[in-house]
């Protein structure tokens, strides 16, 4: 046997969509997970409800890499229909359990084959009948365990993690996955290198959370109220998960009174519209929506920009362009949501790279957002949002709401009643509000989404307009000072720099790992928002020559940067880019690095 | 001399507001007027009004009237939004709406639609003149068949009927009314205000510009004794007057979720409010024979509205804070764990 390979391995699980494979492929990650061993799940599913082909890759690296991995190690191939497509993604010496009843046209000689009757055995062995078609997931699950040896104990935790503990679906799941141990033990000795063995130091203190299920506990943390949503994928666990926290911790039990309004809109304009209603009437307002719901709240978001109103616009980017590849991740929103809509507009975007991330600024994004009394968004993706990722755990809050320049009944009688509505007092750009039901004579004004002077008044005058066009531009000068600075890492001293953002993270991490070892390492410049720091411009002149990765086919970042630069530092910036909807592996990076000229600017 | 103030102290000046930029002699200047008229009367206190609007001659109106009152001019036919938004944030809000027909009935159909599936609790106003005044009078969805146009251009498709519309759907108050008709408007808008769920009120305001000239059907004179420029519009007000004292036999008494009282008097035939069918009846009956039935048409005062199936408490939402709307550290810490 060639050595042995420990807690480095690519498992791929090849299945048909709706046929309940994604209960197991979550039972082998926590069973895996639990064995103290970094994983890194990537589902890959089709737009379909039942039927099309879907794939699930768990990564497991000692190191805790938690980028797509472009190598399949083990392949669980249970799908005839890509069953010859699935065993050419296998790397050389890889394992390949299938179906034994695949066809054996073809096949390859440089793998190791461990054929199950899958079929045969869960008619014989799984007594529930309305469970079967289900519950044969479970049996590759436990060929991988017997393949791999993952012990009882961390399958029994993964299925009782999955199943809230429920003792009677607990049962019959572990009884499926000891048919499938139990024929591997009976009919297979250990052929390939590959094994998982217990670890301790690297996910102690860590959880698995998706950045949608992160993003609605940070919402939840930043006293959302009142979110308005269209259902959309990769976006509707956002708002799925914020209902379910809501009847758990805003719901009061008696009485069944939600301290919440979470409304399924008719469309995504009214989704906007419900949330920019309510955030004039000063609640703290969101929804949520992937690219197609970005267009159709253009025009809102820009009345939102112009009357000054806070709103939090979370968009779980996919691929377009239109309807795309709905089930695929993407960067490719980043340009058109900093500039939504039409006429002079420019908006905050918070661009989280991990889930941790995700919760702080989903958190923190109604600050933003009542502080500088304008649209903000948090600029997620598939990959982040709807995929599991191994994060330390998110830290209770430890401030409270900032709810920006608000003047109350007091304020207006200190002030004698004598305010404007876009008057510029502080110098900031930032113009105090009122809210809608304030007990004062003075508090009313008209907000309008056309030209309008200091004290909301309608006007058409040049000098006017110009003015206050100025001030939202200095207002969005004062934000850009107050966001998420960007994250350097010059540890490595090195004259190549690295700039990338969002979910893209992941990759760099590991091809600076690698890069290093190969001898040329990189620095690393990470973007939080929009607009763009002025660290940029720093982190540019300290590098010979910078390089934007992105996943969007036309390097809107790349492009954003060279126009934030000064023109002596523009050559210095090329641009690496990734869009074929698969989340960015380490290789998309270090391939182009290690041959520098190859790269296309 | 000093003003007659209402019940809250104020003078009828107070709900004045800006001086209209629309056009001399138009039908929604008089919708405005009965508007201050109404809220006076009734004694809104104006920082509780939230006056909602889209996008038009009508939706620049809410700027003429309660000038100390927030008001939203949003975007085009999607002041239901807005509005329901708004009302969620702060259910102690008066939410009147206004919009014209262009929002309502062609690019704000669908807000309008589910605003009144979700009955949100809103006066929303109607000002129908059956074109599109702003860009010099192209027809809206709401002009007859068979309309000609100022340039002599004929309507060649079916009207959309607000009121039909919302009485399919199951609308807790649907009213007709002519803004020229003040006397009946006003009532009107003050039963829709002391409604609680979505009020649908259609008042036919009539386009002195692109849209009073023989052949279009929305049309009147400003002098409005002029018989011949009532065109072949025929209104019968179906009830002569909504009073808050009434004489029995002759009327019908519907207690509002306020508690106050509407008392319709009912002229002609005998029209049951609160038969969804007999409403619909009437609609088609008064088209029918060329007619533009006037009235309280559908009154259901059983349904719940919005913040109250949405179960949220009487406070508004956007006065609650941290300790009210952040679990614990303790129930924080108990859901990190069940993440592991």
């Amino acid at each position: 046997m060639t050595q042995q390979i420990i807690n480095d391995l690519t498992i791929q699980a090849a299945t048909v969509n709706g046929s309940g494979s994604q209960t197991a492929n979550l039972v082998l990650t926590r069973a895996i997970f639990r064995m103290g061993i970094p994983v890194a799940p990537k589902n890959v599913f089709p737009s379909n409800i039942e039927g099309l082909p879907t794939w699930y890759q768990l990564r497991v690296t000692p190191e805790g890499h938690m980028a797509r991995s472009d190598k399949v190690d083990i392949l669980i191939a249970f799908n005839p229909a890509t069953w010859h497509q699935d065993l050419k993604t296998v790397r050389p010496g890889g394992v390949v359990i299938h179906e034994e009843v695949f066809s054996n046209a073809d096949v390859r000689s440089d793998v190791t084959y461990y054929p199950v009757p899958f079929a045969k055995l869960a008619k014989a062995k799984i007594q529930n009948d309305t469970l079967r078609k289900q519950l044969a997931n479970m049996i590759y699950v436990g060929v991988v365990a017997g393949v791999l040896g993952i012990p009882l104990e961390a399958l029994e935790h993964g299925v009782k993690r999955q199943f809230n503990s429920k003792p009677k679906a607990v049962q019959v799941n572990l009884d499926a996955i000891k048919v499938g141990h139990d024929y591997w033990q009976d009919n297979f000795s250990k052929k390939d290198p590959y094994r998982l063995e217990p670890m301790t130091g690297k996910v102690e203190g860590k959880v698995l959370v998706d950045g949608n299920q992160a993003a609605a506990l940070g919402a939840l943390m930043g006293g959302v109220t009142v979110a308005a949503w269209y259902p959309i994928t990769p976006s509707s666990s956002v708002c799925e998960n914020l209902i379910a926290y809501s009847e758990r911790f805003r719901t009061d039990p008696k009485t069944g009174e939600k301290l919440i309004s979470i409304v399924q809109a008719e469309d995504e304009l009214a989704a906007v519209g419900m949330a920019i209603g309510a955030g004039w009437a000063g609640a703290r307002a969101m929804t949520s929506t992937s690219g197609p719901g970005i267009s159709l709240m253009a025009e809102f978001v820009g009345l939102a920009y112009y009357a000054e109103v806070p709103v939090v616009i979370f968009d779980i980017q996919r691929i377009g362009p239109s309807t795309g590849l709905p089930t695929r991740t993407s960067q490719a929103d980043v340009a058109f949501a900093f500039n939504l809509s039409h006429g002079d507009t420019r908006h905050i975007v918070l661009l989280p790279g991990t889930v941790e991330e995700c919760y702080e600024f989903a958190r923190d994004t109604f600050d933003y957002a009542d502080r500088f009394q304008t649209p903000v968004f948090m600029l997620s993706d598939l990959d982040l949002g709807m995929n599991l990722w191994m994060t330390p755990e998110f830290k209770y809050p430890d401030k409270p709401f900032d709810r920006g320049k608000v003047l109350s009944k007091a304020d207006l009688e200190r002030l004698a009643g004598e305010w404007g509505r876009y008057r510029d007092v502080d110098g900031d750009g930032v113009t105090y509000r009122t809210l809608p039901g304030t007990d004062h004579p003075a508090a009313g004004y008209f907000t309008r989404g056309s030209g309008h002077d200091e004290f909301a008044r309608y006007t058409e005058s040049a000098e006017v307009y110009e003015r206050n066009m100025d001030r939202l531009a200095r207002k969005l000068e004062t934000a850009r000072h107050s966001l998420p600075a960007p994250l350097v890492d010059e540890s490595a001293g090195a004259s190549t720099g690295v700039i990338a953002f969002g979910s893209t993270h992941a990759a760099v991490v590991e091809a600076r790992e690698a890069l290093a070892a190969a001898g040329k390492p990189v620095d690393y410049l990470r973007l939080r928002a929009l607009p763009l720091s002025d660290e940029l411009a720093a982190f540019v002149s300290r590098h010979e020559r910078v390089y934007v990765v992105e996943q969007n086919r036309d390097g809107q970042v790349y492009d954003l940067v060279r126009l934030a630069l000064p023109p002596n530092l523009v050559d210095r910036v090329r641009s690496i880019r990734h869009y074929n909807g698969q989340p960015i592996p380490a290789a998309a990076i270090t391939e182009p690095l290690m041959s520098t000229e190859a790269v296309p600017a | 001399m000093s003003a007659t103030l209402n019940h809250v102290g104020l003078p009828r000046d107070a709900y004045k507001g800006a001086a209209t930029t629309l056009c001399a002699g138009c039908g929604h200047n008089s919708i405005t007027n009965h508007m201050i008229k109404a809220l006076y009367e009734l004694g809104i206190e104006p920082h509780r009004l939230a006056k909602m609007s889209g996008i038009g001659c009508s939706s620049k109106t809410p700027a003429y009237f309660v000038e100390s009152a927030h008001g939203f001019n949003g975007v085009h036919g999607r002041m239901p939004s807005l509005t329901t938004g708004a009302q969620l944030a702060n259910r102690q809000l008066i939410m009147l709406g206004v919009s014209g027909d262009g929002d309502t009935a062609s690019i704000g159909l669908g807000q309008f639609l589910h605003m009144i599936r979700r009955n949100v609790d809103c006066t929303y106003i109607i000002e129908d003149n059956g074109t599109y005044g702003l860009t010099k009078g192209q027809f809206s969805a709401t002009a007859d068949l068979g309309s000609v146009q100022k340039k002599g251009a004929v309507n060649t498709f079916q009207p959309i009927d607000p009121c039909a519309v919302a009485l399919t759907l199951g609308c807790s108050f649907v009213a007709r009314s002519f803004s020229g008709d003040g006397k009946q408007v006003v009532p009107l808008i003050k039963a829709a205000i002391a409604h609680r769920g979505t009020a649908i009120l259609d008042i036919i305001s009539p386009c002195v510009t692109f849209n009073d000239h023989d052949g279009s059907t929305k049309s009147y004179s400003w002098v409005k004794d002029h018989e011949e420029s009532i065109a072949d519009v025929s209104f019968i007000p179906f009830f002569e007057e909504v009073h808050v004292d009434y004489e029995p036999g002759t009327i019908r008494d519907v207690e509002l979720h306020d508690g106050s009282h509407i008392v319709l008097k009912k002229l002609g035939e005998d029209h049951d409010p609160t038969d969804r069918r007999a409403a619909m009846r009437v609609i088609e009956e008064g088209r029918a024979a060329g007619h533009l039935v006037t009235g309280l048409l559908y009154l259901d005062t059983t349904m719940d509205d919005f913040v109250t199936t949405e179960h949220i408490p009487q406070r508004p939402l956007r006065d609650l804070g941290e300790s009210e709307l952040r679990p614990t550290p303790e129930q924080f810490s108990q859901l990190m764990s069940e993440f592991a």
